[in-house]
């Protein structure tokens, strides 16, 4: 952590960077985001087991980006969004540099290239417990699927946390914030919690880095990440293709190949 | 003056159970799964005693959704309005804190304020209040702060009050608690001697809220609210889960035949709060809607509405998934200045 704070400081005293996105302290144990500005304030930057949430969420907020050159504390979930927001044109590499501790020893990544090559000697890992969790609803039959979601999706009250807290939710105006016309019901009732859940994990299948910080984000505790960490394990199997490996686009969901396995699409 | 009697655990049970086979519904704080949440309440043991539900019990009241009437089209441009009567099931709030109880006031001098909100007074009119005094609190509490306290008696109709020898001390605050009473006499006992309560929790006040309107007067153009919000992810967490939000939305459901119009919570943290149909928004930016909720809570209604928007009960901090701490926030306003 002392190298952190040392480097984070010869960052910001130097002028390389104008902001350095990390964790501090929170509230009891918990850590919370923190923004360091100025060499004097880096000794409030945390780096431990409790910092859990993926930071990349602020890499796309306008009054964060608007301070100029950004550096990020960054857990793997956090490397793996920067590249994929870097692959939908949403990052430029001179923008961002990202801080991570791997082995015990901090690595100063400045380039995608770089990221690339790192997230690549990360091996993916989805917690044990959600493995087993997705495990127990890959068993259910379609119907004790349905009744489990139907239970967990009645607290929703679509406050979006899981949304605001994605960072490959960046868009400014969401489909769901429509009403004229109105895609999916606005409202918090059976089948407008069902649609929107069930819209947010079609739209990060393929996209999605598995970080789980929608669920940790949920006030509820509904599991809405297993959603997007399963639709993303289908894309996975079928297309061999990994949201937040590469800075490049390569995505399932919207590429067009010539040598598609698929001949209707030919 | 109110009456007081004292009740065993076995006779809160029985009370429990009398309620619900009178035909009125019962709904406390209830542990599931690690989060304390207001459902249905069957028995004593069930009743979380201590710790903050995560969602307030505002929806006995101001639902999440509700629909407000339908319509239907009938050729030409004749439209048919149909009136839709709130659902006031007859409940009882069983064992929620004073701050919850406290918040039920705060929504009252809103939908009451200029017309009378039908679907809200018929559910409030049918809505008793059951109050726990707190013996425990979490440093995202700060009832002190905003002059009330872990024992508040405030818009509870009946205040239990946990006796260090096991049972409760009972306060009959209201009608309403009275009728309570009457429908189960023998679980009430007259209070002989000293009530011998368990210490109400110890809450330290971290700011003055009268001292926090004044010192806000002056602070609309600080650079305090773009600094506090910049982690704030814009989402609605904290609205939703606050007793006393009142923002709401509303949304027609409509195909070619037929529609409703719904009542919706809204939530000053999302992005398009008040954004008008222009495409203008007066609070374009999150430190402005951060302001926002601040303002409103503590400076707009105590000026407008003689009370303040807030009850302290530190929901809205526990359930930020950014640790947007309001306590920390408010004194720090409260400090500066």
């Amino acid at each position: 952590m002392e190298d952190l704070n040392n480097k984070a400081k010869q960052l910001l005293e130097s002028g390389a960077v104008k902001v350095v996105i990390g964790y501090g302290k929170g509230t009891g144990d918990t850590r919370r985001p923190i923004f360091v500005r100025a060499a004097e304030h880096t000794g409030d930057l945390v780096f431990d087991a409790a910092c859990t949430q993926n930071l990349a969420t602020y890499l796309t907020k306008a009054e964060v980006r608007a301070m100029g050159k950004m550096a990020i504390v960054a857990i793997p979930s956090t490397l793996r969004s920067i590249l994929q927001l870097a692959a939908e044109k949403q990052l430029r590499e001179e923008n961002v540099l990202a801080l991570t501790v791997l082995d015990g020893s901090l690595r100063e990544l400045a380039t995608f290239a770089a990221i690339e090559e790192t997230v690549a000697t990360i091996p993916d890992a989805i917690s044990n417990a959600d493995q087993q969790m997705i495990d127990k609803l890959t068993a259910m039959s379609v119907s004790e699927r349905r009744a489990f979601w139907a239970a967990e999706l009645n607290r929703c009250v679509k406050c979006y946390a899981c949304r605001s807290s994605c960072p490959m939710c960046y868009c400014e105006r969401c489909t769901m914030d429509s009403n004229r016309p109105q895609w999916i019901p606005v409202a918090s009732h059976a089948v407008g919690n069902l649609e929107y859940h069930m819209v947010r994990a079609m739209h990060l299948a393929g996209r999605c880095v598995q970080c789980g910080t929608c669920g940790a984000a949920c006030p509820v505790g509904i599991p809405v990440h297993l959603l997007t960490i399963f639709a993303e394990g289908t894309v996975r199997q079928h297309f061999g293709q990994k949201g937040g490996a590469s800075a490049k686009l390569d995505y399932a969901m919207t590429t067009f190949k010539p040598d598609d396995k698929e001949t209707f699409i030919r | 003056m109110s009456e007081r009697y004292t009740l065993t655990e076995a006779a809160v049970g029985t009370l429990i159970d009398t309620i619900a086979k009178s035909g009125r519904r019962v709904l406390g704080p209830k542990l599931v799964a690690n989060r304390i949440e207001i459902t249905d309440l069957k028995t004593f043991a069930e009743l979380a005693q201590d710790g903050q539900a995560v969602v307030s019990a505002k929806g006995v009241v101001f639902p999440k959704v509700e629909r407000l009437f339908k319509y239907r089209f009938e050729g030409g441009k004749t439209i048919a309005l149909d009136d839709v009567e709130p659902n006031a099931q007859p409940t009882v709030l069983f064992g929620v804190r004073p701050c919850e109880a406290r918040a039920f006031h705060a929504l009252d001098v809103v939908f009451n304020w200029d017309s009378k909100d039908k679907f809200f007074n018929a559910r409030m009119a049918n809505t008793t209040v059951v109050g726990m005094a707190c013996t425990k609190a979490d440093e995202s509490c700060f009832c002190t702060s905003i002059g009330s306290r872990p024992d508040d008696t405030q818009d509870s109709d009946i205040l239990l009050s946990p006796r260090k020898a096991g049972g409760f001390v009972a306060e009959v605050l209201t009608e309403k608690g009275k009728v309570l009473v009457a429908l189960a006499k023998d679980a009430f006992q007259p209070l002989a001697g000293n009530a011998e309560l368990i210490p109400p929790a110890t809450v330290a006040p971290a700011f003055d809220a009268k001292d926090l309107q004044q010192k806000l007067a002056a602070k609309f153009d600080s650079p305090l609210w773009a600094e506090q919000s910049l982690r704030c992810i814009g989402c609605g967490a904290c609205a939703f889960v606050c007793p006393t939000c009142v923002c709401f939305d509303m949304q027609d459901e409509a195909d070619t035949k037929q529609g409703q119009r719904l009542r919706s919570w809204d939530s000053c943290g999302m992005r398009i709060f008040t954004l008008h149909a222009s495409g203008h928004n007066p609070r374009d930016k999150q430190s402005q809607r951060w302001r926002q909720r601040v303002y409103h809570k503590f400076s707009y209604y105590p000026e407008r509405l003689g009370t303040l928007g807030c009850v302290g009960c530190g929901k809205c901090s526990r359930a930020c998934p950014v640790d947007m701490n309001l306590k920390q926030h408010l004194a720090e306003a409260a400090s500066k200045g």
